[in-house]
């Protein structure tokens, strides 16, 4: 072994002398990697609830949002630093059975706490009462089954989810293979165009609707562009978000939704079409196949995977649509939907029980969908 | 007649030209009302069309007072500082955590792996509704009482964002050579040396992409900041959700206090569209 590489690689020379090294523990790394995981976590711990019950003496938020920043990556990421050399200073066999653990749990950890822990504990909630402090059975869930306004959401989930994901890839599909026949500029502005949404919160967008939906009393002006146009070609104004007639006002906030999201899915589509291989539309051509043709036999094969993602991602999405019907109707006019239910029974109505109730029946409506996404995992790791 | 063709050889589709106009522009027509909207002064708004303006520029009262009113009025102001302090935060913690472990999911072999990834994948799909009750006796008064700070908020996004984020940087890592951190190993790497030298940086594209989702699903969330902030520390999307329910007195301020909202993600997404793009379709977020 050359002086050069031993100088580059100085703990390799040391395990290459001194073979008993691997074996031993280095208590002063074990020390130190302790030591300082603690005082990172003290001292970031302090550090926030100074941030939270003393924000005053920071001065300003700014000088917060700063000092959280550098603390909050800074601070992971010397935790990060001492836990590995914790790790490290272990008996080499141990330690390196024990360095994945120290990358993957603290991650694994924060998963358990917010969201399976939680899981099963609102299970356990939607047996208690309305302040999750006694048992009561099965009567949160004969309460919100015997109630007229939970079958109506299940109904209005049912719609919303039957309609957005299937033309939200719909239109995706549309709008990828039309703008792929633009030129390089227009498919670039019109792409971006309609990716823009994407970037708008749901009550931004539900403003932003607002003005289409608004209504003002026959005889003014319409400020509100459908009802400008109903008037304009003669008809009577109305009260769009209102009108529960064959879920019409539903429809109207699903609309809002699709507006958001179908360029999520353009984007995905329009990269699975431009990865079609060239040569099999051509062959096809040279068979005589239309375009038409072409884009169905040739085309959608190839690209169903990805139609199955945005799908899916899609609806889920949908399954927890709340903030579009909260802010624009909140439930009235039937056009309540689940989680707006759920939103309502545990922060107006302080009804613990019947809120997580209602969140086990969404739980058990995504179980399928657990499932599919760890059959689609492992069919991908095993293709 | 011969059908024109464009500057790379390709025929000039005139369906899609129309096509792609209406989509683009019906797309576009609502945002560009409430922009126009919220310049309009409040008589204006209230009697007639934003398209008005638009037909009609120099007869209309153009106002910036809107804005003013919103931004101090109605505290738009303190709530965008909170959104930025709240934002910001929680976009970066959950990738330090979760590109440490979508580096051992990818790149070693433990034992209950496969079990652990499985369960971030089953996760994915929970609604994160299932968090709320127990979370508001978790971080409320009955347990830690940071419930209400921007803290509390950090820690949910922060574990609400993990099983996404681990998703998408395992997935992403495991398209980078393997031959590379093998050669880092022989020469004597740790693990923590290989991640912050070579996977860490490599990865970027990924980060960036997920970094842009995650901030603007922090900065555009309603539920959480509602249940979890008390009202000196909301964000403008509480602020704006507010003055939705408000009819009337100070419908002018809505749209404006809309647009406050919806301005820097916007910049956001143009500037880093690039990333997410690429992120999204390198097969970041397959399945």
């Amino acid at each position: 072994m050359t002086t050069a590489t031993s100088d580059a690689a100085p703990r390799q020379k040391l395990r290459d002398d001194d073979p008993e090294a691997n074996l031993r523990l280095n208590p002063v790394k074990v020390a130190i990697g302790i030591l300082g995981m603690v005082v990172i976590a003290w001292a970031l711990g302090n550090m926030f609830l100074a941030f939270g019950y003393y924000p005053e003496k920071f001065g300003s938020k700014l000088v917060i949002g700063v000092l959280a920043v550098i603390g909050g990556v800074g601070g992971a990421a010397a935790l990060f630093y001492f836990l590995n050399m914790f790790v490290e200073g272990l008996p080499r066999r141990l330690s390196e059975g024990f360095i994945p653990y120290a990358f993957v749990l603290p991650g694994l950890a924060l998963v358990t706490l917010m969201l399976i822990y939680p899981t099963f504990q609102t299970v356990n909630y939607s047996f208690a009462n309305s302040d999750s402090t006694a048992y009561i059975g099965f009567a949160n869930y004969r309460t919100i089954f015997a109630d007229n306004a939970f079958w109506t959401s299940i109904g209005n989930n049912v719609l919303w989810l039957l309609i957005v994901p299937a033309i939200v890839v719909a239109l995706g599909v549309v709008v990828a293979v039309l703008a792929d026949k633009l030129s390089a500029t227009g498919e670039k502005v019109a792409k971006s165009l309609i990716f823009l949404p994407m970037a708008i919160s749901f009550v931004g967008a539900s403003a932003i609707w607002g003005l289409i939906y608004a209504y003002n009393n026959p005889g003014q002006s319409q400020t509100g562009l459908l009802n400008a146009i109903v008037v304009g070609l003669g008809g009577q104004p109305q009260t769009w978000l209102a009108i529960s007639t064959a879920k019409l006002n539903s429809i109207l906030l699903m609309v809002i939704l699709i507006w958001l999201q179908v360029g999520f899915g353009m984007v995905l589509l329009s990269s699975a079409i431009k990865g079609v291989p060239e040569d099999t539309i051509e062959a096809a051509r040279i068979d005589g196949a239309s375009e038409l043709q072409i884009f169905w036999k040739v085309i959608v094969p190839q690209i169903r995977g990805t139609v199955i993602t945005v799908f899916v991602t899609v609806f889920i999405l949908v399954l927890k649509v709340f903030d579009i019907v909260y802010v624009t109707t909140n439930g009235s006019y039937g056009s309540d939907v689940i989680a707006n239910l759920f939103f309502n029974k545990l922060f107006a109505a302080s009804e613990a029980g019947q809120a997580t109730a209602i969140v086990v029946v969404l739980l058990v409506a995504v179980i399928p969908l657990i499932w599919f996404q760890i059959k689609h995992f492992k069919d991908e790791e095993a293709g | 007649m011969a059908r024109s063709l464009m500057k790379d050889g390709r025929p000039r589709s005139p369906f899609s030209i129309v096509t792609m106009v209406v989509l683009a522009l019906l797309w576009t027509i609502p945002t560009v009302g409430l922009l126009i909207t919220s310049f309009r002064s409040r008589d204006d708004a209230a009697t007639s069309g934003w398209w008005t303006a638009l037909f009609n520029p120099l007869g209309t009262q153009w106002t910036t007072s809107n804005y003013q009113g919103v931004w101090s009025g109605q505290d738009f102001g303190s709530a965008f500082l909170n959104s930025i302090v709240i934002a910001v935060p929680a976009t970066i913690i959950p990738i330090m955590f979760a590109a440490f472990a979508a580096y051992a999911f990818t790149f070693m072999n433990f034992p209950l792996k496969e079990l652990f990834f499985l369960l971030i994948i089953a996760v994915l799909v929970v609604p994160i509704q299932v968090a709320f009750q127990p979370m508001l006796n978790f971080l409320g008064p009955r347990g830690l009482g940071i419930s209400g700070q921007y803290m509390a908020v950090w820690l949910l996004h922060t574990g609400f964002g993990m099983p996404l984020c681990i998703y998408m940087l395992r997935n992403y890592m495991s398209t980078l050579p393997r031959t590379i951190i093998e050669s880092a190993k022989i020469d004597g790497c740790s693990h923590y040396q290989t991640f912050w030298r070579l996977v860490a940086p490599m990865s970027m594209p990924a980060i960036a992409a997920f970094a842009t989702l995650q901030f603007l699903w922090v900065w555009n969330d309603l539920l959480i900041a509602k249940l979890f902030l008390k009202s000196d520390n909301a964000t403008v999307i509480v602020a704006l959700q507010k003055l939705l329910g408000t009819q009337g007195q100070g419908q002018e301020l809505l749209t404006a206090g809309a647009f406050i909202s919806i301005i820097v993600p916007m910049i956001v997404f143009f500037s880093l569209q690039r990333f997410m793009v690429r992120g999204m379709t390198s097969g970041a977020v397959k399945g």
